[in-house]
Formats: structure tokens, C-alpha cells, sequence
């Protein structure tokens, strides 16, 4: 056989080879086999038919005490919190566990949704947790740790009782119980595939009508006068030159909110230290939002002579019932930042 | 009304944020009652309370003496030597453009790394979104990723449903066949806070939420196909990032299968914005922003959907009959009027261009008519080129404004036939609790001042 034949036979193997050859030229040496090791520290989702779930237990006991540790600075003592995220607990009852259905998602004056009366899948709530709690220290939990906040959760719900054991045997009873198990639908024309929905087909009809339309055209709802300004001076929102300009907004802004727009260009001061490290999502500059306004903080500390060590402890051991019942977790935080952001709190918190 | 604004230094949620705790009381009494009443002469309210015009913009007279003086006068930069090359390696835009940014709506949410920045729709031209102003929607943060360290793996729900798990590295990934493809991205709760009633004022704060680019990258059917995936059993597909929140979404294998899904990389000529995901994105034409997964890490097949937190918890839809309606994901057709706008001033009356942008999940633009005086009656306006599937699609439209207070709207049909609804179309459907999927027209007052209101009809 001569080596060009050969070499040709070679070539169209790899051609047939390669099923995502592209323009004939077949794909290889691209990507290589994923590790045992690799799969495990990756694969974490868990499905409503708890394919996924990792082997373990918690109870409703430890689940609180993990809470008010590490969940409540956010979400409430009791998960009813909306002070940063949405409340997850509140809304459902007793009819609701035995029906599937949350009664109150057809009330429209009801005016919240919490978690528990939305999910309708349980292995939802411990995936969620697992992979994004908490919010700044993700993937930080155990799947023990999982189990018992799940319970906790549940049971803040009135959906299981004080003294369950959540477990990887017993969540299939746990998703029966649910409030809203029931409550989703896919009959719709949104799912762009097959396995799901109606097909496309979509729910609003509308035609394209092009003159003496039937219409009322009387506006039922606009912006009150006074909130006019409520989105910042528009004059300011808009290009300086053009067929149009931004109106000026300015005479009715409201104050400025305590949560500060992004840093402006210069060298890092404490305060753009405080964003970085989250400070500010749960304290204002001058006022409460979950914790103290740091203001108020240097202010009670004015007469002491150690409030920045003092300070700068609190930063990193965290602590309770001063301010109220919200503890506020310990930070991890290098101790050079932490002493830096009690100088400058202890010094007045000021820009 | 002294207490008509919420107490300084304190961010609240909107639309309830406008007004006092009386109001809010009020507002939802008359809700339950179903009285719009008080609502009602707000045609009349508006334009009646509606200041005088206000010159604006510059005017262009003949000047008295002869000769503008920006003519007659040159000036600095036509008699002087300019700047050199490179005087910044990544030029930016204009001083004199500094107020086109994005933006966050004030209360919206309470913290930074979980909300949203708005694209300044009112102030671009055509259908593609500058990098630096693309909308913004982070569940835990941005991240700027090493790219030398970012790994994709592709793996199974089952080992029987591919022949190989695989891990790929950024390299390896940017070797493959790369298509570069126009699309735009819109969150599934764009036009969410208007559900109720009217709650922001600019086309920024109601259709921001939106952004078109060009988006490169290998489409993820050629990875699966390395991978030896089993297309049979093999019906759904995860997408999960790498950041804190590992946001995770389900899509449906058709539409890997038709080649459109893509692993992206590159954005207007450069690689993603960390904000958008560097290095690595999912691009899912015509389905809502949350399944284009960022810092994208992994992906998974499986045999049934996984009912992640943002398709169990959020993005679902309420319905009127306290049912949600899960896994919708595809964008309908919709289209906003940009210039003029919610918060823009005309500077005079006379001549002028109304622009716009329409764009469908499900295809092309078929056509866009253009209404200014409430619905009553329609003229087609001009499709710019290039009108692309899942894109965004420039619309024009010649305009006299006489001075008049105008209701002005869009409504875009799509290549399947689908018409953009009316509010009242959509909420006899769907009611108004939904958050997700509000695609009704979109009307801005002119008043007779020449300021653009945002409004709701009846």
C-alpha cells in the first residue's frame, strides 16, 4: 500500500470518526474525561424527585439554632423578615398543608407572597440552600446543616413539627406536605420545547387594528406629582443634545437613600471599604436598616476611649442585644480592614 | 404634601415608596374596591396641572447682527492643535455624555449584589447595547473570573445519558467553530413593577431591563456532541454558574438541538463585561435572562427538569386563579417607544423622528404600527435593517406634534402572527399579579408642555 493511500484512508477514519465535525474536519483533543473527584465537588443539584439529595439528617432543634447564627440577620428570627429579601414564611395554614393549594394566592388584596406559599417542591428549597446560602458565605454549609435549616424553615411554616428529623428517608412524606404542592402549572404557551406546556400556543390574542380602533383612550394611572422626582433628577437621565431633553426633576427629589450610589474614582476610603465587605446592605450610614446606623453606633461609643478596639472586636466575633434581638454574625473579615472600619466608625462614620 | 416622601435615608419598595402610609392605605382600599375613579380624570389632572413650555433646547434664529457666533467666532478646536493617538488606550464616550448610565431603581431592592442596573433605552440609537450600558441582574454579586482558571464540565443527571463527562478549559472552548449571532437579552420581569398600574417614570426604569448584542461563541450542541450525549433520553439541560448564588436553570434540548443555544465568550467585538458573565455565558435566543447562566460551570443533561429556585420560587407566574405558571421562559413579542419617552421634554413643536425598539422570543419582527392618540388609530412605521430573529429591531416613524397633549404607543407583530396586547387584553387574561412577562403597550403622554408622562389606559 503506498503511504499517500494510506494517509487518505487515516484521514477519512477521522473524519467518520468526529459525529461534530465541522465542514468535514473532524473535532478532537478538545476537552478530556471529568475526574470521579471533580464530578462530586461539581455535581450538587438535587431534582423534585430528590436524584441528587446527599445522605443525612437534621432536626427542627438544630435547625434553629443554625438559624439565628447565620440566617436570621437577614431573613427574621422568625423568617418573616423583609428588610433585605423577601419573606419566606407567613401566609399559609393548616387547610393549605391538607389541600396542597395556598387559599390566600387568590385573595388579590393579600398583599405579600412569601417562599412557603410559592414552592411546591421541597427538594427546591434544600438545593437553593445548599449551593447559595448563606448569601455571603456560599457553600459554606454541611448537608446536615441543610437538612436541619430545612426543617426549621418548614417548621416556622407550621408545616412539619417541633420535633422532626429531616432526613434524605423521610423528605418524600415532607414534599406531601407542603402547602402550595399543588400549585404550579405548565399549561401554557412559554416553554420553548416540547416536553412541557401547550405547544406554544400563546394565551393573549390581540389584532392589529389600524384605524376607528374601539379604545378608551382615558389614562387610569400615572405618577403622582410628588413622585416625580422620586427616581433622581431626569434632566440628569437624559442625553444633553437631541430632539429632546430630560425633565427637571430636581424640586421634588426626595432625600437621598442610605445605601450609597457606586464610589466615585480616588483612593479607597473606609467607606468604600464598608460596601466591599457588605457592611452597608444591613447598616445605613446615619440609620437603621437590619443593624444600627453606623452614625448611631459611633454616637453611643462617643465617650469611650477604646471604642475602635471595641469596635473592631465586634467586627469580627459578631454579637447580639445591644441594638436588639438581630445578632449580627461574626465577620470574616482580615483584621486590618475590620480595625480600619472601627477607626473610621468610632471617628464618626463620616464620607 | 410634607409627607409625601419617605423619610430620608431610609430605601423602601416601589411602587408604595411614592407614596405616604395614608396613601398607601388609600390606594389599596380603592384597589379592593375596584374604583379607579379617583384615578380616572388623570387625562384631564395631567394636562390641566401641566406647567408652561419651558425653552429647553437651544433655538436657531437668525441672529440679529448678522452671523452666529459659533460660526463667525472659531473656536479653540478648529484654530488649535488636538489630542495625539492613544491618549487612552480604551477610549471612552463624550464628556458631554456623561448622563447616559445605567441605572438602579431607587427601593427596588435593598442591597447591590442582589438587584438590577436599567439600560438608558431613552438615549441609544439602533439595536446594539454599548457593553458599558448593558442591563445588569446579579442574584449574589459580580464576579471578574480568572479566565486561565475557569472550567466548564458537562456531565449527566444519569451516566446513561452521555458516554463521557467532560471538563473543558477557556482554551479549549475558544479552539472550537465559532458563530457570532445579533440577540437580545430581556429579564422575565422587565415592565414588572408596571403590572399594577404605572410606578416608574422613564423608558429606562419600565423596559431597561432589556439589552442586544452581538454574542460570540461554539453553540453547545458541538460540546454535547464531544461529549456523547444520548439525545433520546436526553431531553432536558441545566445550566449552572460558578459565582455565589451558582444560579441554575432548566432549558429544553430543542433548543440546544436547533443549534441556537450558545456557550458565549465574546460581546461586541471583546470578550463578556464581568458583569456579564465573563468569561463564559450561556446565550438562549428568545427565553428570558435568567437561563442565560453566567460564569457558566456547568452543564447537565438529564430526563426531567429540575425546578431550581429561580423556575420553583421566582420567575413564576401568578395567575388569577392562585396558580403559578412554571417554566415559562419565552419572551413575546413587545416594543417600546424610546424617543420621545417617560420623562423627556420636546423642545418645540414641529418635526419629529418617533423611534423605537420591538423584539419576540419567537422570530422576527414582522411589522410595527405606531399610534399617537391612544389606540384609536395606527400608521406603520419604518423597520430599520437588520431585522434579525430574536434581535432587537429599530423602528421609525415621521411625526408633526402640533402641540397637543399625544398618546403615543407601539405595537409590534411578530413573524408568527402574534399581536403585542393592550394592558386590559393582557390583564383579562393573566390579572396583574404576575411580576413576569409583561409585554403590553406601552403609552406615553405628551403634554402640552411638551414633558412626556408615563400612563396606563383604561
Amino acid at each position: 500500500m503506498s503511504s499517500s493511500r494510506s494517509l487518505s484512508l487515516a484521514l477519512t477514519a477521522l473524519v467518520i470518526a468526529a459525529s461534530a465535525a465541522a465542514q468535514g474536519v473532524a473535532i478532537q483533543g478538545i476537552g478530556r474525561p471529568a475526574t470521579a473527584k471533580e464530578l462530586v465537588a461539581w455535581d450538587i443539584d438535587v431534582r423534585p424527585d430528590f436524584k441528587g439529595l446527599p445522605k443525612g439528617s437534621g432536626s427542627v432543634a438544630q435547625g434553629m439554632d443554625l438559624w439565628e447564627a447565620k440566617c436570621a440577620s437577614c431573613h427574621g428570627v422568625f423568617g418573616e423578615s423583609n428588610e433585605v429579601f423577601s419573606p419566606l414564611v407567613g401566609g399559609t395554614t393548616k387547610d393549605d398543608v391538607k389541600t396542597g393549594r395556598v387559599a390566600r394566592l387568590t385573595d388579590a388584596a393579600y398583599p405579600g407572597r412569601t417562599t412557603l406559599m410559592k414552592v411546591a417542591t421541597v427538594s427546591t428549597l434544600w438545593d437553593y440552600i445548599y449551593r447559595a446560602m448563606p448569601w455571603n458565605t456560599p457553600k459554606s454549609l454541611k448537608p446536615d446543616e441543610v437538612y436541619a435549616l430545612t426543617a426549621f424553615l418548614l417548621n416556622l411554616g407550621g408545616v412539619v413539627a417541633d420535633d422532626l428529623t429531616l432526613s434524605d428517608s423521610n423528605i418524600g412524606q415532607v414534599q406531601q406536605q407542603l402547602p402550595n404542592r399543588l400549585g404550579m402549572t405548565t399549561d401554557h404557551g412559554m416553554w420553548p420545547g416540547k416536553g412541557m406546556g401547550n405547544g406554544s400556543k400563546p394565551d393573549v390574542k390581540a389584532v392589529a387594528c389600524m384605524s376607528n380602533c374601539a379604545t378608551e383612550a382615558t389614562v387610569a394611572s400615572y405618577l403622582p406629582d410628588h413622585a416625580r422626582g422620586a427616581h433622581g433628577n431626569l434632566a440628569e437621565q437624559n442625553r444633553l443634545v437631541g430632539a429632546q431633553r430630560g425633565a427637571d426633576t430636581a424640586v421634588t427629589t426626595p432625600a437621598k437613600p442610605s445605601v450609597p450610589a457606586a464610589p466615585a474614582d480616588g483612593p479607597a476610603s473606609a467607606q468604600a471599604l464598608a460596601r466591599k465587605l457588605n457592611c452597608l446592605t444591613c447598616h445605613g450610614i446615619d440609620n437603621k436598616v437590619v443593624g444600627p446606623g453606623l452614625r448611631e453606633v459611633s454616637k453611643k461609643y462617643a465617650a469611650r476611649s477604646d471604642a475602635a478596639e471595641y469596635l473592631a472586636q465586634k467586627i469580627v466575633s459578631g454579637g447580639s442585644g445591644v441594638w436588639g434581638s438581630v445578632p449580627m454574625p461574626p465577620q470574616s473579615v482580615p483584621a486590618a480592614d475590620a480595625k480600619a472600619l472601627a477607626q473610621w466608625i468610632a471617628a464618626g462614620a463620616r464620607p | 404634601m410634607s409627607d409625601a416622601c419617605p423619610p430620608p435615608g431610609r430605601l423602601v419598595k416601589a411602587p408604595e415608596g411614592f407614596l405616604s402610609k395614608d396613601g398607601i392605605r388609600k390606594v389599596f382600599a380603592e384597589g379592593r374596591h375596584g374604583r379607579r375613579d379617583f384615578i380616572r380624570s388623570a387625562f384631564a389632572a395631567a394636562v390641566a396641572g401641566a406647567a408652561a413650555p419651558v425653552a429647553l433646547g437651544q433655538s436657531n434664529p437668525v441672529p440679529a447682527d448678522g452671523g452666529d457666533p459659533n460660526i463667525l467666532n472659531l473656536p479653540a478646536h478648529s484654530t488649535g492643535l488636538g489630542q495625539g493617538v492613544a491618549t487612552d488606550g480604551y477610549g471612552k464616550p463624550s464628556k458631554f455624555e456623561a448622563n447616559v448610565q445605567r441605572r438602579q431603581s431607587p427601593g427596588l431592592t435593598q442591597t447591590t449584589q442582589s438587584s438590577v442596573s436599567f439600560a438608558p433605552l431613552q438615549s441609544l440609537f439602533g439595536i446594539v447595547t454599548p457593553s458599558g450600558l448593558h442591563f445588569e441582574r446579579h442574584h449574589q454579586g459580580w464576579w471578574d473570573v480568572d479566565p486561565s482558571k475557569h472550567r466548564l464540565m458537562v456531565n449527566g443527571s444519569d451516566p446513561s445519558l452521555l458516554k463521557t463527562p467532560m471538563v473543558f478549559t477557556m482554551d479549549e472552548l475558544m479552539r472550537l467553530p465559532m458563530v457570532s449571532r445579533f440577540h437580545f437579552i430581556e429579564c422575565g420581569a422587565n415592565t414588572g413593577m408596571e403590572w399594577g398600574n404605572v410606578a416608574v417614570p422613564t423608558a429606562q426604569y419600565s423596559h431597561g431591563m432589556i439589552s442586544c448584542s452581538e454574542f460570540t461563541g461554539v453553540p453547545l450542541r458541538v460540546v454535547l456532541d464531544l461529549c456523547g450525549v444520548d439525545y433520546r433520553k436526553a431531553r432536558y439541560v441545566l445550566g449552572e454558574g460558578a459565582d455565589g448564588s451558582s444560579m441554575t436553570r432548566t432549558l429544553p434540548m430543542e433548543l440546544v438541538e436547533s443549534g441556537e443555544v450558545l456557550l458565549a465568550y465574546g460581546q461586541n467585538g471583546e470578550m463578556l463585561r464581568p458583569e456579564n458573565g465573563y468569561p463564559l455565558r450561556l446565550v438562549v435566543p428568545g427565553v428570558q435572562g435568567v437561563s442565560w447562566v453566567k460564569y457558566l460551570r456547568r452543564i447537565e443533561v438529564g430526563d426531567k427538569p429540575w425546578a431550581t429556585k429561580d423556575e420553583a420560587i421566582h420567575y413564576i407566574d401568578l395567575m388569577p386563579d392562585g396558580k403559578h405558571r412554571q417554566y415559562s421562559s419565552i419572551q413575546e413579542c413587545k416594543s417600546v417607544v424610546t424617543t420621545p419617552s417617560g420623562g423627556q421634554v420636546l423642545l418645540d413643536k414641529g418635526f419629529y423622528n418617533i423611534s423605537g425598539l420591538a423584539w419576540s422570543g419567537r422570530g422576527k419582527i414582522r411589522k410595527v404600527d405606531v399610534s399617537v392618540d391612544g389606540g384609536r388609530n395606527w400608521r406603520t412605521a419604518r423597520l430599520e435593517n437588520p431585522v434579525l430573529s430574536k434581535c432587537l429591531t429599530r423602528f421609525n416613524l415621521d411625526w408633526v406634534w402640533d402641540g397637543k397633549p399625544a398618546l403615543v404607543q407601539s405595537r409590534a407583530t411578530d413573524e408568527t402572527g402574534y399581536v403585542q396586547p393592550t394592558f386590559r387584553q393582557l390583564r383579562a387574561v393573566r390579572g396583574s399579579r404576575s411580576i413576569y412577562h409583561n409585554n403590553a403597550v406601552q403609552t406615553w403622554l405628551v403634554q402640552d408642555s411638551g414633558e412626556v408622562k408615563n400612563v396606563q389606559l383604561s
